[in-house]
């Protein structure tokens, strides 16, 4: 119930966060909400010398469109893109996967950025930035970066992010044309995160076909993933019943699949193949 | 390595120093002596220790006093309004909506959230809005009728 | 006598101080000077302690003192009361010495000036274990292999058969037989406040306060006293507000004795507030049977006789009632219906992990969940449906008391009232028809039934290991007021509104002049506490039975003032009249000093002068002014009563379940609850539904998702709520709850209890309803938690 002892700043700027950051690469840590990081400190999982708090730096926190383009701010929480109007016209896909975060509490307190930059391995939101095909906008003492979401989950609780670096913002390609989204997830009764978690987001060509599949897959292996094989697989189908069960059998293909006391790695497939199905079928009843 | 705060509690501002690893819910508890927030687990998971953030309802067990320097809390404690019961806590005492009272405090601060933020929520609505508070005691269904009950008082005034 | 409160659904009076957050719980109180002490808890299921380094920890800021095993030596073993034949008993002590036998024993405990110090000192205490091998699983416990305590021969604690009826004969003269293996897993009960103690030594006084999140106060003033040595009437126990037990708090722990001990070595206060991660791993688990259960009946349907043999997993060590608990599974084997040969054969069993006890039902859910789901069996074998395979073998109403091959007499009952009132509420044969339907579509309804029995109001004194009365006293203050003491120590269940409530209509006096005072060994009259659903039954018939104790006595002084003989004075709405003004007297006795409102200093003496009527309230003041009272009587106007019931009560019920299962996930959804329960007579219906509801939705953790989970070495998957399913409010179904009413003859009040019907009767509804689901694939058992899973597996042949 109680961290260990730390040092706690609070930066003005990012500059300021970053140059705070590189001042201890090994013992300081981000915080931005703190509801991935504070329950570890508290178990003393996590035990970081120097916490950054960057909650307090007002421009990270935003939702706006630019262009083309979905720019959100690192330190968003949860309920701002659950409750944003203008994302559940544009982009409801965001929306509907924060509402499925943990509680309210949570929601309230909890930010996109966080989430994402810790990638834990049954985090919702890596699943929606995958589908989007977003892209994640890195600051640290050489610069800022722009990565790839598909490229940026490495591995368990493990980014592309390198030491010294924040994520400052999201960003995504706004749906056009016509499109349907749908999150699907099964949560852990215990803990809420995700057994499964399923982010689909479809665009059709004008006859019906699909024109693109972007499916963000959380809570099965020890990263959230893209589903390559049902994305290619489901592009250029008509999206009935027999091409959408021919697709989803592959979501968890080259996938070794976690196993915990309420799913077994089988049955987290199953459960994963089911809600893919699912989310599809919701996301292209959704098209407008 | 301790650090000055200044909030505001109840409408009343406080100036400490705490140490930066103080949760808010001991410096509420140890430190100002309101002792109507609880802690029932350790996971920030069963919302016993729920408080108002500058109006949002938050897991007091997960937040360091420090990141709430500068902020407005309410707690328990100051959700009646000269000495009228807020709705909600109305609410669970017309139909019952606790028992051994310990998760009630956070179940209350939540529940005001969620009828602040939805005048008049389906029991649907009401459950979600309830997800992250844990009861032992109630089955909560006398807790789904005392939030439909305050609801409707606060829709009537 | 009036009946303003009894049988309405009455506010609670505990609720504004709990809705303002303005209650004390233990961790709430604050003395100066308190220090904080934390734990150091083993992390190994069994290994030996080759040593214990503490200088670093005695070395950290704020830290003033840390003791292990040695240095407790003379604190007394944490106690079992259960005393059962050849029973083996650990040698428990409050730290673990040389070696720990379950992950979570506590090894040392730090003391520090506050409990992020001793958190931190915690970590510095260096443990140097050498691993055992870990004995997890209790078949495996009493087959052989490692011994846990050196003290014994083997993991067996005890054997014991119970039982009456010739029960080889009954199986030898069956038509049928079904049998099958039921587990009951552990559970966590998970009390939201968890444990927490506060001891405060008074030197110069020699005296001891110790503050505790507890059910049984007096009970453990005795243990504790005997633990440290200290003479019994020197130490106060206090439990402030409790933030529910669900028998966790039955008990008496090492922490209470040990805390209470440190506080005499240093003279200042100390405090210990679990967390849930030592909740999960150190407070008492429920449950642990594995059993085998055979039942022998007739082609009809009849039965005829059932075994049970079971292996209950008790853990490492005894903890209060820890053997006692598979016991009262044995009591409650015949459930409601009429079995002439009954036999329990119980293998009690060591292993290394946390001990089991009594958990809201405590050995009775285990057994309704047995003999309900045999039921199901039975019927399922005949091909008959499930509800008239229980009324082939209720006892009718009129057979009462109904003696029962468990050695039990069940007090009264209409069981088929129940079952038909249930039916009729969940419109039975309908939902019969709609489930047919719905296999033709492939959908796959269950419909599941519990008519259960249980046993409340424990009990009289012989059944128990220390005393099964309860006692009051109640008295009219001065100023009218009307105080009650009781020994029973509700934690939530809402008695201090449902005991007022009895003596406000029995003294015909408003609810608001009754205080009930309960949880202080300094003020209240020994009792015994608050479990087994036995505070309403027999604590609140003590208050009964002391008000009309008080009364007789109010009696005597009325006539003596009206000067009256007593045959023509009567008592009624809060009033003693002469026969003529009887009439006239209405509505409920007013104080004769109004709190506030009368100047300080003498009290005014009642007017009597030409009156034909007093207020119970006016011969109080009377009767502690003692200047008007009649020869040989005492002064003032209290009664105390210490109620030994003659007999256990027998509540029942029928709970219905409907469910529907997804066949592509085995999600279960629950689409109907109907409940009807008969806790007997009804102070307030509105706690008893409050009971029902809380009970129904630990039953579905319990059908659904609650398992506490050790691995093969014994450590603890299931150490937090993180890990650990308790419902949400998003998890249950919308209930539907009714009633009979079948006054028990047991107590005057006719009330039987009602604190765990919907633990004891819903677990088999709801595993009867998923089963029945699944009954087009041949399913005729599931084992709980029923997880979808564990359907889909069965609905897809993997």
């Amino acid at each position: 119930m109680i961290p260990v002892q730390f040092d706690y700043k609070t930066p003005a700027t990012l500059d300021e966060a970053v140059a705070l950051l590189a001042s201890d690469l090994d013992g300081a840590k981000v915080l931005a909400g703190g509801h991935s990081l504070i329950p570890a400190m508290k178990l003393r999982l996590a035990q970081p010398q120097l916490l950054v708090d960057i909650a307090r730096i007002k421009s990270l926190a935003y939702i706006r469109e630019e262009g083309d383009q979905i720019l959100i701010g690192a330190t968003t929480t949860h309920y701002q893109l659950e409750s944003s109007d203008l994302l559940k016209k544009i982009c409801p896909l965001l929306p509907e996967c924060a509402k499925s975060i943990g509680d309210v509490q949570v929601r309230n307190k909890g930010t996109i950025g966080g989430s994402i930059a810790h990638s834990d391995p049954a985090g919702d939101w890596p699943a929606a930035v995958l589908a989007l095909d977003a892209d994640l906008v890195l600051v640290g003492p050489n610069g800022e970066r722009t990565v790839k979401a598909e490229n940026f989950f490495i591995d368990l609780l493990t980014t592309d992010l390198q030491p010294g670096e924040i994520l400052r913002e999201v960003r995504i390609k706004k749906p056009s044309g016509r499109f349907g989204q749908a999150y699907q997830k099964v949560p852990h009764p215990a803990s809420g995160f995700a057994v499964v978690g399923i982010a689909v987001n479809l665009e059709l060509n004008v006859d019906g076909s699909c024109k693109s599949a972007g499916i963000g897959v959380t809570g099965v292996g020890v990263k959230a993933y893209r589903a390559k094989a049902v994305e290619a697989a489901l592009a250029g189908t008509n999206l009935d019943d027999n091409a959408i069960a021919a697709a989803v059998a592959h979501v968890c293909d080259g996938i070794d699949a976690n196993a915990d006391l309420y799913a077994s790695s089988d049955y987290r497939c199953h459960l994963a193949t089911v809600h893919t199905r699912r989310g599809i079928q919701t996301a292209k009843a959704r098209v407008q | 390595m301790k650090k000055a705060i200044n909030l505001s509690v109840n409408g009343v501002s406080h100036t400490d120093e705490v140490e930066p690893r103080m949760l808010l819910v001991h410096y509420l508890r140890d430190v100002l002596e309101l002792t109507g927030t609880h802690v029932g687990c350790e996971t920030s998971l069963c919302g016993a220790c729920t408080v108002m953030l500058d109006g949002q309802a938050v897991k007091s067990c997960t937040v360091f006093a420090v990141q709430a320097d500068g902020s407005s809390v309410t707690t328990i404690e100051g959700l009646a309004k000269n000495g009228e019961l807020h709705p909600v806590q109305e609410g669970f005492w017309e139909r019952h909506g606790l028992q051994c009272g310990y998760c009630t405090p956070g179940m209350i601060m939540t529940a005001a959230q969620l009828l602040d933020r939805n005048a008049d929520p389906s029991r649907e609505e009401i459950c979600h809005g309830l997800d992250g508070n844990l009861c032992r005691c109630t089955g909560y269904q006398h807790i789904i009728e005392a939030v439909q009950y305050a609801a409707k008082k606060a829709g009537q005034s | 006598m009036t009946d303003n409160y009894v049988g309405k659904r009455v506010k609670r009076t505990e609720d504004p101080r709990l809705i303002k957050g303005l209650a004390h719980y233990v961790d709430d109180i604050a003395l100066p000077g308190t220090l904080h002490v934390a734990f150091v808890r083993s992390m190994y299921a069994h290994a030996k302690i080759n040593s214990i380094d503490t200088s670093a920890a005695l070395a950290a800021p704020g830290v003033v003192a840390v003791y292990t095993g040695h240095d407790v030596e003379k604190i007394g073993p944490v106690p079992c009361a259960s005393a059962l034949p050849e029973l083996k008993v650990p040698d428990h002590r409050v730290l673990a010495k040389d070696k720990v036998y379950f992950v979570g024993h506590p090894i040392a405990a730090v003391v520090a000036k506050d409990r992020y110090a001793a958190r931190d000192a915690v970590d510095l205490v260096m443990v140097d274990y050498e691993d055992l091998p870990a004995v997890t699983d209790v078949e495996q416990a009493a087959a052989g292999g490692p011994v846990i305590h050196d003290a014994f021969d083997s993991n067996v604690a005890y054997k014991l058969t119970s039982g009456e009826g010739d029960i080889d004969a009954a199986f030898a003269a069956a038509d049928r037989t079904v049998k099958q293996r039921i587990l009951h897993r552990r559970l966590a009960p998970i009390a939201m406040e968890p444990r927490g103690v506060l001891a405060r030594y008074f030197p110069g006084e020699e005296e001891l306060t110790l503050w505790s999140s507890t059910q049984i106060p007096h009970l453990m003033r005795t243990q504790v006293a005997l633990m440290i040595g200290m003479p019994e009437n020197k130490l106060r126990v206090i439990t402030p507000e409790v933030g529910g037990g669900f028998g966790s708090k039955l008990n008496v722990y090492a922490e209470e004795a040990l805390l209470s001990w440190i506080s005499m070595q240093l003279g200042k206060p100390v405090k210990w507030i679990e967390t849930r991660r030592e909740n999960m791993a150190a407070t008492i688990h429920g449950r642990g049977q594995v059993g085998d259960i055979e039942v022998a009946f007739k082609n009809d349907g009849t039965l005829l006789g059932l075994r049970y043999s079971v292996f209950a997993d008790l853990g490492a060590y005894h903890q209060l009632l820890t053997p006692a608990i598979p016991t009262l599974t044995g009591l409650m084997l015949s459930g409601a219906y009429k079995i002439p040969a009954i036999q329990m054969n119980i293998t009690g069993c060591f292993t290394n992990k946390m001990a089991t006890d009594a958990y809201r039902g405590a050995g009775r859910p285990e057994a309704t969940y047995v003999v309900e789901r045999a039921l199901d069996l039975v019927a399922a074998d005949l091909g008959v449906d499930a509800a008239e395979v229980r009324r082939k073998n209720f006892p009718a109403a009129d057979e009462f008391p109904f003696h029962t091959a468990t050695g039990l007499d069940y007090d009264s009952g209409d069981y088929e009232a129940a079952l038909k009132k249930a039916q009729e509420m969940a419109g039975y044969i309908e939902l019969r028809e709609k489930q047919r339907k719905a296999r033709e579509d492939g959908r796959l309804i269950g419909i599941g039934l519990s008519t259960y029995v249980e046993i409340c109001a424990l009990g009289p004194s012989q059944a128990m290991p220390a005393g099964g009365w309860e006692s009051a006293t109640v008295r009219i203050e001065p100023t009218g007021k009307v105080t009650v003491l009781t020994g029973a120590s509700p934690h939530g269940q809402g008695q201090e509104t449902s005991f007022a409530q009895i003596a406000a209509d029995e003294l015909g006096v408003n609810i608001n002049a009754v205080t009930v005072i309960h949880g202080d060994t300094g003020i209240v009259q020994y009792g015994i506490g608050t479990f087994g659903s036995r505070a309403t039954a027999v604590g609140g018939t003590a208050v009964f039975v002391a008000i009309q104790k008080l009364k007789e006595k109010a009696h005597k002084i009325a006539c003596h003032m009206l000067q009256a003989d007593a045959s023509h004075v009567s008592f009624e709405s809060g009033k003693y009249s002469r026969e003529e003004a009887a009439a006239a007297a209405a509505g409920t006795s007013d104080p004769v000093v109004p709190v506030g409102e009368a100047p300080a200093g003498a009290l005014p003496e009642p007017q009597t002068e030409g009156k034909t009527s007093l207020t119970i309230q006016e011969i109080a003041l009377a009767a502690h002014l003692a200047k008007e009272l009649p020869p040989d009587t005492e002064p003032g106007l209290s009664a105390t009563y210490f109620f030994e019931p003659k007999n256990f009560t027998f509540p029942f019920g029928t709970h219905i379940a409907v469910v529907e299962v997804d066949r592509d996930t085995g999600d279960i959804e629950f689409l109907r609850y109907v409940a009807v329960d008969d806790c007997g007579r009804v102070i307030n219906p509105l706690l008893v539904d409050g009971q029902v509801h809380g009970g129904i939705v630990q039953s579905i953790g319990q059908a659904m998702f609650e398992e506490v989970v050790y691995d093969e070495q014994g450590q603890l998957v299931t150490g937090t709520l993180m890990d650990y399913a308790l419902p949400r409010a998003s998890h249950i179904p919308e209930f539907e709850l009714d009633r009979t009413e079948t006054p028990s003859p047991v107590n005057p009040l006719g009330v039987k209890g009602v604190g765990e019907a919907g633990t004891i009767g819903a677990t088999p509804a709801i595993v009867n309803a998923i089963v029945d689901a699944l009954a087009p694939f041949g399913v005729k058992h599931l084992d709980m938690p029923v997880k979808p899973e564990n359907i889909w597996r069965i609905i897809n042949g993997h």
